[in-house]
């Protein structure tokens, strides 16, 4: 048997382990990727950046905890940024595993906003975040169309307390925030079809700056979007995540991560060369045999 | 970290291993948390809907009113309507009575419908249209976007230059390829070809993306079985002064359990080539 038709029937296995030796090692291994700037991703960090204090930035976490490995960081990455620059945020969850992880996100920010930070050369003093005042968390409500239309008329049709029982009308923040007008952008974080409700009856509809945050799967099937004008950026999986979190000057688990992505690629590539490779030499050594 | 969000810590590292162990076979470890991730899942979802939407949509409007006579005193008594409707939903388990059950699967159905029709056909058909014809669009006043993109020489440009004609073109030999009332031959099975390349070229983008989400499901485990590490054996870059060093008893029970079941599968391996090999 030739070294290609043995590659022909290595037992995958062999692949998922060298993949998973190349991953755990080039993890622990100290060393930095270059992330390059994309368009797409940046025109987010802009239009962020070019907001006054004070106006509010609408945040959709609409995956499940499948897809938080790629759209965690964004959220991480967007919320604190635009806390740091005293912009409100309204949070919501339209997919029915998310409101656990906003709450994670909402906690977990919180405690890292109360210590000083320096980003991009700007000093930012730790203050402590409040429910209702720096964001309100309106939560879950099922049948996502129905819901992004709801609010385009009123937040409090679908979303008459938030998350934690309280009145909307009773959050500070929430004064005289009726609908999509009072706010600066739409950001969907999107693993589902849920961004495909968001573009059809809430920008669409509405036309409000609207931006994306994908899974890397779903990122290639939306571009016609931003191409079209109808998203204003995109963010695509973990790459999207680390672009945005090396605009805000904000490491995170997203850059730390592209360190293993490029050598898992590096890896997956050279396996698919290696298959093909084999695939021909294989196919050509049978031609020859039958003559 | 209190002994208990330690143990909860390890119980989702022992889950992640074990779900990762289906990579080599399936095993009963891998069974129960794919079972744990849906029933939990269920369980959550329940729990969420009750409290986020039942209770504060529909009960909370109603509960000015009074139990006794079904809530018919309430300032909002026509939430009522939304909650039979719904309620006649649950007719379908009963063999008699599972024709009502159409009714609000049909209102459901028709609404949806008026709604997504128009909404669907003017955001996701006509925008995407009139954004392909747009990419054609010459401005013969200045042609020089056209060959240069923004900041110098760059034909592949996504909003401006011959990036625009690359999509054009695409977009018309793709629908060729789709085009099956003619026969693939001569020009026409030409520009079918290249639209096949133009689908190949997409889907090749959509596999580099898909691989990049693949690898990141797996890093951000192996992100988060290290800093469970870090904390199961106080190796943090600031221990934590609460460390019990019992904690480390339930790091390597975990170790010896993952290790003997290893150590079972090596065992059966030999006995299974042994037996081969006699027979």
């Amino acid at each position: 048997m030739g070294v290609f038709e043995k590659l022909m029937k290595l037992d995958r296995r062999w692949v998922f382990l060298f993949l998973v030796v190349v991953c755990v090692v080039t993890y622990y291994i100290d060393y930095d990727v270059p992330i390059l700037p994309e368009d797409e991703s940046r025109k987010l960090y802009d239009f962020i950046d070019s907001l006054p204090p004070g106006d509010i930035v609408f945040v959709a976490i609409d995956y499940d905890p499948n897809s938080m490995a790629e759209l965690h960081p964004m959220t991480y990455a967007i919320v604190e940024d635009c806390w740091r620059r005293d912009l409100k945020v309204i949070i919501t969850a339209l997919s029915q595993n998310g409101p656990g992880m906003a709450d994670q996100v909402i906690r977990d920010i919180s405690d890292s906003m109360t210590v000083d930070r320096t980003y991009n050369g700007v000093e930012y003093k730790g203050r402590e975040i409040a429910n209702g005042i720096d964001y309100a968390f309106l939560g879950y409500k099922p049948y996502y169309t129905l819901v992004i239309l709801g609010m385009g008329q009123d937040f409090r049709l679908p979303f008459p307390t938030d998350y934690y029982g309280t009145p909307i009308d009773s959050l500070p923040m929430m004064q005289g925030v009726i609908n999509y007008d009072n706010i600066a952008c739409v950001i969907s974080l999107s693993s589902g079809t849920i961004s495909d409700g968001w573009i059809s009856y809430g920008q669409g509809r509405f036309g409000f700056p609207m931006f994306f945050g994908l899974t890397g799967v779903m990122t290639a099937q939306y571009y016609p979007y931003y191409g079209s004008g109808q998203l204003r950026g995109l963010m695509g999986g973990m790459l999207g995540a680390a672009q945005y979190e090396s605009y805000a000057d904000n490491p995170g688990r997203a850059m730390d991560a592209m360190k293993v992505q490029l050598p898992a690629h590096l890896v997956i590539i050279f396996f698919i060369i290696m298959g093909n490779i084999g695939y021909f030499a294989s196919k050509s050594k049978k031609f020859e045999e039958v003559g | 970290m209190d002994f208990t969000t330690f143990l909860w810590a390890t119980f989702g590292v022992f889950v992640t291993l074990a779900t990762f162990s289906f990579l080599y076979k399936d095993n009963p470890f891998y069974k129960f948390a794919e079972h744990l991730v849906v029933g939990v899942s269920a369980g959550y979802f329940v729990i969420i809907l009750w409290h986020n939407s039942l209770k504060p949509n529909l009960f909370a409007r109603l509960a000015d009113g009074d139990w006794f006579y079904l809530w018919l005193n309430s300032t909002q008594p026509w939430y009522l309507i939304p909650a039979i409707i719904g309620a006649m939903m649950w007719t379908r388990f009963s063999k008699d009575y599972a024709w009502v059950s159409r009714y609000p699967m049909a209102m459901y159905i028709g609404i949806a419908t008026g709604m997504a029709i128009p909404l669907e056909m003017a955001n996701r058909i006509n925008k995407q249209l009139y954004a392909t014809m747009q990419l054609v669009k010459i401005d013969t006043t200045d042609l020089s976007g056209y060959f240069f993109g923004y900041g110098g020489f760059n034909l592949l440009d996504i909003s401006n230059g011959v990036s625009n004609m690359i999509v054009f073109v695409g977009m018309i030999t793709a629908l060729i390829y789709f085009f099956f009332s003619k026969a693939h031959t001569g020009w026409f099975g030409k520009m079918a070809k290249v639209g096949i390349w133009t689908l190949m070229i997409g889907f090749g983008a959509s596999f580099g993306f898909t691989v990049m989400a693949r690898i990141s499901l797996f890093i951000q485990r192996i992100q988060d079985v290290d800093s469970w590490g870090r904390v199961a054996l106080n190796a943090g870059v600031t221990p934590n002064p609460n460390y019990n060093n019992w904690y480390q008893l339930v790091f390597w029970a975990l170790i010896v359990f993952v290790l003997g079941y290893i150590i079972r599968e090596i065992m059966m391996f030999i006995k299974s080539k042994s037996v081969k090999a006699e027979t």
